[in-house]
């Protein structure tokens, strides 16, 4: 079966900057994989570039069939969920109505959004509160809702675990789990490397815009 | 298309309504400039009175950059923008649903500012076919070019002053036809003001269509 995600030689700039300096990476489905490295390594480059959100400029770059080097970047961001260092939410929409504007976007049935509040233990007493109001953990776990309400086949988690309580994240590493038991695959940037190498099949360490090591089989019993 | 408009467009208007900033400054800022043409201006001599539709065009001009700003300055906080991108929304559907619901809005600041020339200015309104159908048009029309120009500034951090510089010259065929219509209905002459809707058609049809066709390369651009 094809790799979810396969890229050779993938280069990509900020402005004349290469963030992604010739990565080459495959990602079979239903995976997990870590990606460490130091600050400005490119690991958030990387998963961007995954969901088609910044450009490819030369290499391969093929994420869920989608050919991103010849205009497949809008094509995947429907089977992507990106959840990155900011939550995409609006301050003054409540948090039903956040998530329902994902749902609607995305051709989901709305009726989903509870069912997703729940499932990232956000407290039934939020539904109706601004966005503005909530608390950054509050936040954090409502995109989180946004990113399961969707169902994604590749999820992409920029530091997941950030901003949230040890409550929030076994519920974050159980939402994981239970991602990949229903098929899909998963990339997660993070510096809580400890944490997340016990949900992660294969460690993949990002210096200087590339990969410099990939180690599988590093789950934890 | 027109489904991910209503979607975008329900979204924006609300945005607008629960912020307030459409009502509590937008709004306010359209009336105080009308306030100061009538400070500037001699009422006395029936000035303002001759002058009210080019006053009345100008007030709704510099009012429609403050709701175009604000139209993308809601997707420049928490990364919304790149929700935005990630939504799976058509961007010509998000182009139709932001410029609709600047149009909206430009509905009713000019309903605001209708009203204030008729209170400040003494403005008698006549021939009111054309001045709804020359009203239609001009907000069709800067509502397209202002959500264009609006996307193509949004994503520099110079875009608050930007946006002036950007925008203004290019709606001035607005303000020059909506002027001239308007006066000539004013005037109880509006044979003579017809011939300017075909100026704001063809502005309104040439943006409309260039922000459907554009609006996704701009948005990944900007």
């Amino acid at each position: 079966m094809a790799p979810v995600v396969h890229f050779r030689s993938v280069v990509a700039l900020a402005g004349h900057f290469p963030v992604l300096s010739g990565v080459d990476l495959d990602v079979d489905a239903g995976e997990v994989v870590l990606l460490e490295g130091p600050n400005g390594a490119g690991k958030t480059s990387l998963l961007r570039a995954c969901a088609g959100l910044l450009p490819v400029t030369r290499g391969t770059a093929v994420v869920l069939g989608h050919d991103l080097t010849t205009g497949g970047e809008r094509a995947v961001r429907n089977d992507v969920g990106l959840l990155g260092h900011t939550s995409a939410l609006y301050d003054d929409l409540t948090v039903a109505e956040n998530i329902a504007f994902a749902l609607r976007a995305a051709h989901v049935e709305v009726s989903a959004a509870d069912a997703a509040m729940a499932r990232v233990g956000l407290d039934g007493r939020l539904r109706d509160v601004a966005v503005a109001r909530l608390s950054a953990g509050q936040r954090r776990r409502t995109a989180l809702a946004v990113l399961v309400a969707r169902r994604p086949r590749l999820w992409l988690l920029d530091e997941p675990h950030a901003g949230l309580d040890a409550a929030s994240r076994q519920v974050l590493d159980e939402l994981i789990t239970d991602a990949v038991a229903g098929g899909a695959t998963v990339l997660v940037a993070s510096h809580e490397t400890e944490r997340a190498r016990r949900i992660a099949h294969r460690t993949v360490t990002i210096v200087g815009g590339r990969v410099s090591s990939d180690v599988g089989a590093t789950r934890v019993a | 298309m027109w489904r991910d408009a209503l979607v975008v467009g329900g979204k924006d208007l609300r945005i607008e309504m629960r912020s307030r900033v459409a009502t509590n400054q937008v709004a306010p800022f359209a009336v105080v400039v009308l306030v100061l043409f009538a400070f500037a201006l001699d009422p006395d001599r029936g000035i303002l009175e001759r002058t009210s539709a080019g006053l009345f065009w100008v007030a709704v001009l510099l009012s429609s950059l403050l709701a175009v700003q604000r139209s993308f300055a809601i997707e420049s906080a928490d990364g919304a923008r790149d929700g935005l991108r990630l939504s799976g929304l058509d961007p010509a559907g998000i182009f139709l649903g932001k410029a609709g619901a600047v149009a909206v809005q430009l509905v009713a600041l000019e309903l605001l500012l209708g009203a204030g020339i008729v209170v400040l200015y003494d403005t008698h309104l006549r021939g009111p076919l054309l001045l709804v159908a020359t009203a239609v048009l001009a907000t069709v029309g800067l509502a397209a070019a202002g959500t264009i120009y609006g996307v193509v500034a949004a994503g520099l951090r110079v875009r608050e002053t930007l946006l002036p510089l950007l925008l203004l010259p290019v709606v001035a065929p607005v303000l020059l036809a909506a002027t001239r219509a308007w006066e000539a209905a004013l005037a109880g002459d509006p044979g003579e003001g017809w011939p300017w809707l075909r100026v704001l058609a063809v502005f309104a049809v040439v943006y409309g269509a260039f922000g459907v066709l554009a609006f996704g390369p701009l948005l990944e651009e900007s």
